[in-house]
């Protein structure tokens, strides 16, 4: 049987993070155990910018920053088994991992410490019980992520998006830009629950109606969704009889929350947190289970997967610490810190000519700008000085960062996730879409790569953001 | 030519057709569906019903003990998910006791043997979350519960290896005499036969107004169901049935042979023979009253609702609410098998040799020298041991690479899903067989993988794939034969 110090369960942002901060505290015997075929985890299908600003000072996609996770890892040559599923997780001394994988069919790892890596999952419609027929179509928002950045393939044409977080809005302007009609993103809260400048960039720009304190009550469609009901609800979150109305559609996306991935945790019988949903752990980030930590989200979710890179960072650093210098008293139980959240109400009593929503970070400020008589700008609201150059450029000329990926001939996948190298102005998206979607390019290609030299007449390229050998 | 056609691959249907495999007869099943067990077979409560609420004298009560008695057995035989769980039907009115004396009567007359009356002590060793008002309940031993789907693909699998052919995407048009008997018009052509068998399932009423002038019409009565997580499913151990209280009649709590919870059916007759959507008032009717059977099922562990149509005849010129097994007066050779409501789940094995019987008598045919008995199902990596599984992943890698997680199914068990006789052409099909997209995510991870899957062995593009009827698609098809 195979033996090692640390094993981290789980090669995304929090398994990765974990292992390097637990590699640089000395454990160098350690194994990353993930079931994809590569590590990244879902940042690769999150092909969307905004991530890294503050673990790198900067803004990358998902792809990108999950390359400079996987980079560092090879570096370091941290081992890791990919398409491999672990199955069983025991707790102790040693403890005891059962995983499987099509090299060495089912094998057994003991290690000193594992740290928990697994992420979440979204949450599905039998969660939320809406009644209706049960056709194709019905799709969870990151499911659709996949099908439309991973595989390149499209679900549906016309789309009704439940559920106003982060993966829904920004799954709503990905549809958009690869030519689907968003009919709507209906919310049952009376705020979105994704961030604020997600709604100006992903519904805003494309003219999506977010429609707050409404839910879909009903499925049309025997075999493929055909529409939706859509009803307006009471303060108790009730529908209120005679708002309803249809909306037909061939596709239903549902971003209706995330929940830790509990299998392996509860396998284990660690003790869970209902307030987190995830396990319960000590200052540590140890679990109740000997040897076992957990970090990211399968501990609890995050808003920013910055966060998770330092909470698992920290969960590397304890592990190492158990494993050089022994066990410690467990504790108290320390519930992680759970930001508050996002409760984003602006759209309906906003006054859109003085206006903006600064999208340069999740913060969203709500910026103010009035022309003063000699022509120049009057500028209240940001709290930072980009948040200045933002909204004057928003009152001017505005520009956005466009991502999307690129077909790819002779790869190990079908598309490449591409972006913009820098902002383009906002009038150019469609022409840069245009070209984005017909462009086709040969494997290898590598992050970085100049795609297409200058797109829609901006002078700017489109560059890879991920790799595809 | 053929000595027999079935209309219908449900599980009367299949069942019949195994029966008929032990004969030298030529027996082909047409079936409108892409795939068997497509509409009241998929979606029922999965009870093997003890046999006590059936009148007396019924084909039901006689059809309902055998059905029960064999079970075990084609279990066995068949490889398909059944166990002899008990059930219980809970009385919530100490006036009503009398009731469940009487309903011990009832199936004590028609050979249902155990049954014995608890009282509230008895029941919460047996049952100790149920519901605060249960007073007594009458106890059956022999109750137990079955994976429909598992059964009626079992049946069908092995009809078809004994030889009877299956036709899919053959919706039955009309219905000629002929000659030597008569012939069927399906979308898939037209086929000749000396008896015909109606196990249309919610539409064998339309099937028998084909060939005869004594009207039959059914009207489905929908029942809706909320299934919950395995983490709650060991709540119950056996099915609870209620009494019929002043609310009407009562709902079932019951776990599934997979290890889920399941509530319901509600009761509604409506006219759409397709009309499977379910209700917010038939949903919150099912909570409503499975409250009554078990205390605090948590709401938070639903993972689907569905809604199934049981055939319910509400035209006949006979004695109603039996089933309705019989040669159509006014046409000879066309045998009936309609009504088949709930117990015709439990009924099916006994339906099936009740209706070679009459095929026997008819055509009296020879015994197959050569009929196989048994069939091997998929095996599960979930359910099998560490060394089971290391002897799967020896012979075929494939069961290592895991697809549905929460279910814990892997690509060898759908491929061979795919790959057997009457092998799946559906994401429902492999979900039926399989179970990926079962659990608690209901498919969300696994549906892109199972329908890439499903694509490269079909050898089709990924936008060919269907749910499981022939407008279900997944993917828009590729524009100029490339990615977005």
């Amino acid at each position: 049987m195979k033996t090692v110090d640390l094993v981290i369960i789980g090669g995304g942002p929090a398994g990765m993070a974990a292992a390097l901060s637990a590699y640089e505290k000395g454990i160098t015997d350690l194994l990353i155990l993930e079931r994809d075929k590569e590590l990244g985890g879902i940042l690769n299908q999150c092909i969307h910018n905004g991530f890294g600003l503050h673990t790198f000072r900067e803004e990358l996609t998902g792809p990108e920053y999950a390359c400079r996770y996987i980079d560092m890892v090879k570096e370091k040559r941290i081992p890791s088994l990919l398409n491999t599923m672990v199955v069983d997780v025991q707790g102790g001394m040693p403890c005891l991992i059962t995983a499987m994988n099509k090299e060495s069919g089912m094998f057994q790892i003991k290690a000193k410490a594992v740290v928990l890596a697994m992420g979440c999952r979204e949450r599905a419609r039998g969660a939320m019980n809406i009644p209706g027929f049960r056709p194709a179509g019905i799709y969870s928002a990151g499911t659709a992520q996949r099908y439309v950045n991973i595989e390149g393939r499209m679900p549906g044409k016309e789309i009704v998006v439940l559920g106003s977080g982060d993966i829904g809005l920004i799954m709503a302007r990905r549809m958009t830009l690869q030519g689907a009609k968003v009919k709507m993103v209906a919310e049952i809260m009376p705020y979105s629950g994704g961030l604020r400048r997600n709604i100006v960039q992903c519904l805003d720009d494309f003219g999506i109606p977010l429609k707050l304190s409404h839910t879909v009550t009903e499925i049309h469609g025997k075999e493929r969704v055909e529409g939706v009901t859509v009803a307006r609800v009471d303060e108790s979150l009730k529908p209120i009889p005679g708002t309803e109305r249809f909306v037909s559609c061939d596709t239903l996306l549902l971003s209706c929350g995330l929940i830790p991935e509990n299998e392996l945790s509860q396998g284990a019988g660690a003790q869970m947190d209902e307030v987190t949903q995830g396990p319960v752990v000590n200052g540590r980030l140890e679990t109740t289970v000997k040897g076992i930590f957990a970090c990211g989200n399968v501990l609890h979710v995050h808003d920013l997967v910055d966060n998770v890179s330092k909470e698992a960072a920290q969960a590397g650093a304890y592990a190492a610490d158990y494993i050089l210098n022994g066990e410690e008293d467990w504790g108290e139980a320390v519930r992680p810190k759970i930001p508050a959240k996002s409760k984003c109400s602006l759209p309906e009593d906003r006054d859109i000519s003085s206006q903006v929503i600064c999208i340069g970070c999740p913060v969203g400020c709500m910026i103010t700008v009035k022309k003063k008589e000699d022509g120049s700008l009057d500028i209240t609201g940001n709290t930072c000085k980009k948040g200045e150059a933002y909204a004057r450029s928003e009152f001017t000329a505005p520009v956005r960062t466009v991502t999307s990926m690129i077909c790819v001939q002779g790869g190990s996948g079908v598309v490449v996730p591409v972006k913009t190298a820098s902002e383009i102005p906002k009038e150019k998206i469609q022409a840069c879409m245009d070209e984005i979607k017909s462009a086709l390019v040969k494997a290898p290609v590598r992050v970085g790569d100049v795609l297409i030299e200058n797109v829609a007449g901006t002078n700017i390229p489109v560059v890879a953001t991920g790799n595809m050998d | 030519m053929y000595d027999v056609i079935i209309i219908g691959a449900g599980v009367s249907g299949c069942a019949i057709a195994r029966e008929l495999s032990r004969l030298q007869l030529k027996t082909i099943v047409l079936e409108k569906g892409l795939d068997v067990c497509e509409g009241t077979s998929k979606a029922n409560s999965g009870i093997v019903h003890a046999g006590y609420d059936a009148k007396p004298g019924t084909l039901k009560a006689k059809l309902n003990v055998e059905g029960n008695r064999k079970m075990k057995m084609l279990s066995e035989e068949l490889d398909f998910a059944y166990k002899q769980n008990g059930s219980l039907v809970l009385c919530f009115d100490e006036k009503d006791k009398e009731k469940l004396e009487e309903l011990k009567e009832r199936g004590e007359q028609n050979g249902v043997t155990g049954l014995q009356v608890l009282d509230r002590e008895a029941v919460l060793v047996i049952e100790p979350h149920v519901g605060n008002q249960v007073v007594a309940a009458l106890y059956a031993p022999t109750g137990g519960i079955v994976c429909p789907f598992g059964l009626t693909i079992a049946l069908a699998e092995n009809a078809a290896e004994n030889g009877v052919e299956f036709v899919f995407d053959a919706k039955v048009n009309g219905i000629n005499r002929v000659e030597t008997g008569y012939q069927v018009e399906t979308k898939k052509g037209n086929y000749e036969a000396r008896l015909i068998i109606n196990a249309a399932g919610v539409y064998a009423d339309e099937v028998h107004n084909m060939v005869s002038e004594d009207e039959m019409k059914i009207t489905p009565r929908k029942g809706e169901y909320l299934l919950y997580d395995k983490k709650v499913g060991d709540m119950v151990s056996s099915t609870l049935f209620q009494l019929p209280t002043a609310l009407g009649k009562g709902i079932l709590v019951t776990p599934t042979v997979h290890g889920n919870l399941l509530t319901g059916p509600t009761a509604l007759d409506i006219e759409d023979k397709e009309g499977l959507e379910t209700s917010k008032d038939g949903l919150d009717q099912v909570i409503e009253k499975a409250a009554l059977s078990v205390n605090d099922i948590p709401g938070k562990a639903v993972i689907t609702s569905f809604s199934g149509l049981r055939a319910h005849v509400t035209k006949w010129n006979k004695k109603e609410g039996d089933f309705i097994i019989e040669e159509v007066k006014d046409a000879p050779g066309f045998i009936d098998v309609a009504g088949i409501e709930s117990p015709g789940l439990t009924s099916a094995p006994a339906i099936g040799e009740y209706v070679a019987d009459m095929v026997k008598r008819l055509l009296k045919p020879e015994a197959k020298e050569n009929f196989k008995s048994t069939r091997k199902g998929i095996p599960s990596m979930a359910l099998a041991s560490d060394e089971e599984r290391q002897k799967l992943i020896s012979e075929d890698p494939a069961y290592a690479n895991v697809i549905c997680r929460c279910e814990m199914v892997t690509e060898g068990e759908i491929l061979n899903a795919i790959h057997r006789t009457l092998g799946a052409t559906t994401t429902d099909g492999v979900k039926r067989r399989t179970r990926a997209g079962m659990g608690r995510c209901q498919s969300g991870f696994c549906n892109p993988k199972v329908v890439e899957i499903l694509a490269r062995e079909q050898k089709v593009d990924e936008s060919e794939i269907r749910k499981s009827g022939a407008d279900s698609w997944y993917l828009l098809p590729l524009e100029e034969g490339r990615s977005l």
